[in-house]
């Protein structure tokens, strides 16, 4: 199937689309504030943390795993980025292409096994 | 661009916004109808006749709550978090086509928003904004469940955006485009039956999967695991900015669908449609992806009713050990396949 251009006219539809969403979440957001009752003291203003008292400050270092599984996240989502102009021209390239996009998934796989042989995606440790 | 595509769209975009705010509302009903029907109770059945003004009065009840700030809180970002959640959700429907084109006061009408050559890429784009949603909420918030929420959401929905992204680039390489419309399109075959699930069902099962982790959902709800986390990122959210978050994950849910209707089950293409042409075929098409759309969503919901929750550490794994290798390999597969029929060796 022939890809086509799109022009920026295509995208003008987007812009509808988002003021009228923007729109409704910014207008229900101040509506609410304006109608709900407002009673304020000390206690009710705290946090909640299911009725127990509230100890210290949630702004503390969590596990390093999820910090592992973001940088992860980052390395393996810009390979993955690369397929994408890849797939779309894909018949055109022919087999010259697949063969390089198959040394690409190779070295994405190598890269892959090295993570899991570090251990990196490891959560019982 | 005349004033009467602009019109146009503008009507179609808010007809496609009407819509998905009526069928978040009553996918709550929905739900909790069939949560009591597979738990065999009989569900919301006092505001009007079998309940079904009850989303209606749970709106009315939200707009109405005091909006509530604690003190800790970071206020600011602690509205934007819904606002960004409510808006991403919003936003995903533009590139979908709805059905195909109407004829109308002497023109074609395009029921789809935007026709543009990115789309799947713009719904996974936009679909990663979401993740702020959810991470700017919790995190905000200042409360220790809420902030395990939303971390557990973050990991959970970027380490499964990886095996959606190359399920996506399976179809991609099956129909040459990016376009939503081009993909549909693609799978008319004989008797409009040439769906991609036939050729690709590996592919559909990894991405159905990822699309249960990408709108945590049960068995991948564990961002709000009642039992641990009370309501996990949305703890301490009450008012309309809580309603945000619930109507952004039942819109999710209705755009997921739609993206699995029209990525594999052939979106508006039925068997036989070959038979009908101009409008009529517009119409039962539209009603054909609905119907499609109706389905998935009662799975999604019927999965959410069976399965238990997944512990972290299972979910993790099941994301980076066993759905990135299978898709990637997939992949591969799918490349020599087509190389084979093509010729090219």
């Amino acid at each position: 199937m022939e890809s086509t251009v799109s022009s920026s006219a295509d995208y003008f539809p987007l812009v509808i689309q988002a003021v009228v969403a923007l729109g409704f979440v910014i207008t229900t957001l101040i509506v609410t504030h304006l109608w709900g009752p407002k009673i304020k003291s000390k206690t009710k203003n705290e946090n909640w943390e299911c009725g127990v008292e509230s100890e210290g400050n949630a702004r503390f270092p969590v596990s390093v795993r999820y910090f592992m599984t973001a940088i992860l996240f980052v390395l393996f989502d810009v390979e993955v980025i690369f397929f994408y102009p890849y797939a779309v021209n894909f018949k055109a390239l022919q087999l010259e292409g697949l063969l390089a996009v198959i040394l690409f998934v190779v070295f994405f796989l190598i890269g892959f096994l090295y993570v899991f042989k570090k251990g990196a995606l490891e959560w019982e440790k | 661009m005349d004033t009467g595509l602009i019109i146009e769209k503008s009507l179609l975009v808010l007809a496609v916004f009407g819509i998905t705010l009526l069928i978040a509302t009553y996918l709550t009903y929905f739900e909790r109808k069939v949560a009591a029907w597979l738990q065999d109770r009989i569900g919301p059945d006092r505001a009007g006749p079998f309940g079904i003004l009850q989303p209606l009065a749970d709106a009315g009840k939200m707009f109405f709550k005091e909006d509530f700030i604690p003190r800790n809180a970071d206020k600011w970002l602690f509205i934007l978090g819904p606002g960004i959640a409510m808006f991403t959700a919003l936003m995903t429907g533009a590139v979908i086509p709805w059905g195909p084109n109407i004829e109308a006061f002497g023109r074609s009408i395009s029921l789809q928003i935007a026709d543009i050559n990115i789309g799947i890429l713009f719904i996974m784009g936009v679909l990663s904004i979401g993740v702020y949603g959810i991470m700017i909420g919790g995190w905000a918030s200042n409360n220790k469940y809420s902030l395990f929420g939303a971390i557990r959401a973050s990991s959970q929905m970027i380490s499964y955006e990886l095996a959606m992204g190359i399920s996506v680039i399976t179809i991609v390489m099956m129909t040459g485009s990016l376009s939503l419309r081009d993909i549909v399109d693609g799978q008319h075959g004989s008797f409009g039956m040439g769906w991609n699930v036939f050729y690709q069902p590996v592919c559909f099962l990894v991405f159905f999967i990822t699309a249960l982790a990408e709108t945590n959902r049960a068995p991948f709800d564990l961002p709000e695991c009642e039992s641990e986390l009370i309501g996990g990122y949305h703890t301490e959210y009450g008012s309309m900015k809580l309603g945000f978050f619930l109507f952004a994950e039942y819109i999710n849910m209705f755009i997921s669908s739609a993206v699995i209707a029209a990525l594999f089950f052939g979106g508006y293409n039925f068997p036989g449609m070959d038979a009908f042409s101009g409008n009529t075929l517009a119409i039962l098409g539209t009603l054909a992806f609905f119907g499609k759309i109706v389905f998935f969503i009662f799975v999604f919901m019927w999965i959410r009713w069976t399965l238990p929750r997944f512990r972290f550490d299972q979910l993790m794994h099941l994301g980076w050990k066993s759905l990135i290798p299978i898709s990637l390999i997939n992949l591969l597969i799918t490349g020599l396949v087509i190389a084979f029929n093509e010729g090219w060796f």
